[in-house]
C-alpha cells in the first residue's frame, strides 16, 4: 500500500519532469527538469531497496552529470540556446512514434520472456550489505566486474587528460 | 548508557498495540512526527549557531555583539527571524522566475538532508543506510546546484560570477571531501554510519591511526570550503560581488540560504565529529574500565553537541582570522596540495592498517 502510493507519486514527478523537459523553451529550465527526472528515478532506487545504486544515481547524475550540462550552457553564450522552437512536422511524428513502438515492444518481450517479476517476488526485500556489492565490482571471478571497472577507470583518466590538453595554454616561449 | 531506542520503541509500540493502527498509518504518524523533529531541531540549531557566531565575531573583534535585545542580546536573533519573516518578497525583472524560485528549496534540501544522518545519540539515528557516508556526499552534491541556479534566476552579472566561483570551488572540495570520509571508511570497515561509530567504542578514530589526525585537519578545511565559510567565502565575497548568488533575494528566499549556510557548517562539524572524534560515543580508553564507566554516565547526546559545537568553534575562529583567498589560490590549494595529500594519506592510512 505504502509502496504503491511512493510509486504512485514518483510515477507522476518522473513522467510529469520529463514531459517539462521536452517541451519547455529555455535550456537552463530543461535541465533542472532533467534534475528532477534523475531524482525520481533514484527515488525508485530506494523504494526497491537498491540503496548503493539510489545514491550513486544521486551523485553521479544529480549531482554531477547535472552540474556538467549547466556549465557547458554557461560556456556558450546566454543568448543562443534560449527560446529554440521547433514545428512538429508529420514525418518527424512518425519515426518518433516508431521508435518509441519498437523500444516499447522490446522491452514488453524481455520482461514478457524472462519472467524478472517472479523472480523479483521471490527474493527477499531486504537491502544488499556494502561488502557484497564492493566485491563483486572488483572480483574476478563469476559475476564479478573487475574488468569493466578498470575500463571504465582508463576511459575516465583518458577523459581527463584529453580535457587537460584541451584546457591548457600553449607555453610561451 | 541511555539507549534512546526505548522511546522510538514505546511510540511504535503505542501507535500499532495500543492504539491498533496499521502498519501503514503508523509508518505515516512516526515519519511525519520525524520530519517535524528535524525540521525543528534545524531551526533551533540554526538559531543558536546565528547567535554563537555574531558573539563569537564579536569577541575576536574585540567588541561585544548584540546586547540591546534580552539580557546578553540573546532574542537579537529572534527579532531578525521576525523581521525576515514579514519581509517582502519580490522577484527580478526578466529573471528566469521558476529557477529563482526553486534554487533555495534545493539548497535547503540538501542541507536538511545531510542534516538528517547525524547520530544524536545511542539508538537516535534518523537516516541509516548501509551505505550512509557515501550517500551524505551524495546528497551534499545537490546544493551546488542550488547555488548555481540562484546565480543564473537572478539576472545579475555579479550572481553570475559568484555562482560559477561557489560552484567552482565546492565541486573542487568535494574530492577531498569524499576522500576524507573513505579513509575512515577503510578504517572502520563499514559505510553505515552507525556502524562507524560503534566501531570506535574502544578508541576515537583519531586515536587508532596516526594518520588519520592529517585527515581529519584536511576534512576542516576542505568542510570549511564546502560550506562556503571562513577563508574561503568568496562566493559570497560581501565587500567584492555585494553578497554573491543571493544579492537578488528577500525575505525568506534569502533566509533559506541564510540557514543552509550556517546548518552546512553544522553538519560538516557534525559529521566530522561522528567519523572522527566518535560521535555520541563517550571516550572510552581501553584497559580503564572504571573511567569508561565513568565517562559512560554522561549522555550520549550531550557528548555529540560538546564535539559537535567544538569543531562549530573552530571553524568560527579560522573564520574570524584569516583573511579571504583569491580564486585561483582556493583552487591551487585543492588541486596542487590538498587532493594529491589526501591520496598520499589515504595510501599511509591503508597501509597503517593492512600492517597492524
Amino acid at each position: 500500500m505504502a509502496n504503491l502510493v511512493m510509486f504512485c507519486i514518483l510515477a507522476v514527478v518522473i513522467l510529469g519532469s520529463a514531459f517539462m523537459c521536452v517541451m519547455t523553451k529555455s535550456i537552463m529550465r530543461a535541465a533542472t527538469f532533467l534534475l528532477f527526472v534523475l531524482f525520481g528515478v533514484a527515488g525508485i532506487y530506494f523504494l526497491l531497496d537498491y540503496t548503493f545504486l539510489g545514491a550513486a544515481q544521486i551523485s553521479v547524475y544529480a549531482g554531477g552529470i547535472t552540474m556538467m550540462y549547466i556549465f557547458a550552457i554557461q560556456l556558450v553564450s546566454k543568448r543562443t540556446l534560449q527560446n529554440l522552437v521547433e514545428r512538429f512536422r508529420g514525418s518527424r511524428v512518425c519515426q518518433g512514434l516508431l521508435i518509441s513502438v519498437v523500444g516499447l515492444v522490446t522491452v514488453a518481450v524481455v520482461l514478457i520472456k524472462n519472467q524478472f517479476i517472479n523472480q523479483a517476488l521471490t527474493v527477499a526485500d531486504v537491502e544488499v550489505p556494502m561488502n557484497q556489492i564492493g566485491a563483486a565490482l572488483v572480483g574476478s571471478e563469476k559475476y564479478g566486474y573487475v574488468l569493466p571497472f578498470e575500463f571504465i577507470s582508463l576511459f575516465l583518466l583518458a577523459c581527463i587528460v584529453g580535457a587537460i590538453m584541451i584546457a591548457r595554454k600553449e607555453d610561451k616561449k | 548508557m541511555f539507549d534512546f531506542s526505548i522511546v522510538t520503541k514505546w511510540f511504535d509500540a503505542l501507535l500499532t498495540q495500543t492504539l491498533g493502527l496499521s502498519s501503514f498509518w503508523s509508518i505515516l504518524i512516526e515519519c511525519v512526527v520525524v520530519g517535524v523533529l528535524i525540521l525543528t531541531a534545524y531551526a533551533l540549531i540554526a538559531i543558536a549557531l546565528i547567535f554563537m557566531e555574531r558573539k563569537v565575531c564579536a569577541y575576536f573583534q574585540c567588541r561585544l555583539g548584540p546586547m540591546r535585545v534580552g539580557p546578553w542580546g540573546i532574542f537579537q536573533v529572534f527579532a531578525d527571524v521576525v523581521k525576515m519573516l514579514i519581509k517582502e518578497i519580490f522577484t527580478v525583472d526578466k529573471a528566469d522566475k521558476l529557477l529563482y524560485c526553486i534554487a533555495p528549496f534545493l539548497v535547503i534540501v540538501a542541507s536538511v538532508g545531510t542534516f538528517s544522518f547525524l547520530p544524536w545519540n545511542k539508538g537516535a539515528h534518523i537516516l541509516d543506510f548501509n551505505v550512509g557516508v557515501f550517500m551524505i556526499t551524495a546528497i551534499s552534491s545537490i546544493g551546488v546546484l542550488g547555488v548555481f541556479l540562484a546565480g543564473w534566476g537572478s539576472n545579475n552579472k555579479y550572481s553570475v560570477i559568484s555562482a560559477m566561483r561557489g560552484a567552482v570551488m565546492m565541486i573542487s572540495y568535494e574530492m577531498s571531501l569524499g576522500l576524507c570520509l573513505i579513509s575512515s571508511v577503510v578504517v572502520t570497515g563499514t559505510m553505515q554510519v552507525s556502524g562507524i561509530v560503534e566501531a570506535q567504542n574502544s578508541a576515537w578514530l583519531i586515536f587508532q591511526n596516526p594518520f588519520v589526525w592529517i585527515a581529519f585537519l584536511i576534512f576542516l578545511i576542505s568542510g570549511n570550503a564546502e560550506a562556503n565559510r571562513g577563508p574561503f567565502d568568496l562566493a559570497e565575497a560581501e565587500s567584492e560581488l555585494t553578497a554573491g548568488y543571493h544579492t537578488e533575494y528577500s525575505g525568506m528566499g534569502f533566509g533559506f540560504y541564510y540557514l543552509a549556510e550556517y546548518l552546512n557548517l553544522f553538519v560538516i562539524s557534525g559529521i566530522a565529529a561522528t567519523v572522527f572524534l566518535g560521535g555520541w560515543m563517550p571516550l572510552h580508553i581501553s584497559g580503564l574500565d572504571s573511567f569508561n564507566n565513568v565517562m559512560d554516565l554522561i549522555p550520549g547526546v550531550v557528548w555529540f553537541f560538546g564535539k559537535a559545537f567544538f569543531v562549530v568553534w573552530l571553524l568560527m575562529w579560522v573564520k574570524w582570522t584569516y583573511p579571504r583567498l583569491r580564486i585561483d589560490q582556493i583552487l591551487k590549494l585543492e588541486w596542487k596540495y590538498l587532493m594529491p595529500l589526501m591520496l598520499l594519506v589515504l595510501v599511509l592510512i591503508t597501509t597503517f592498517e593492512a600492517l597492524v
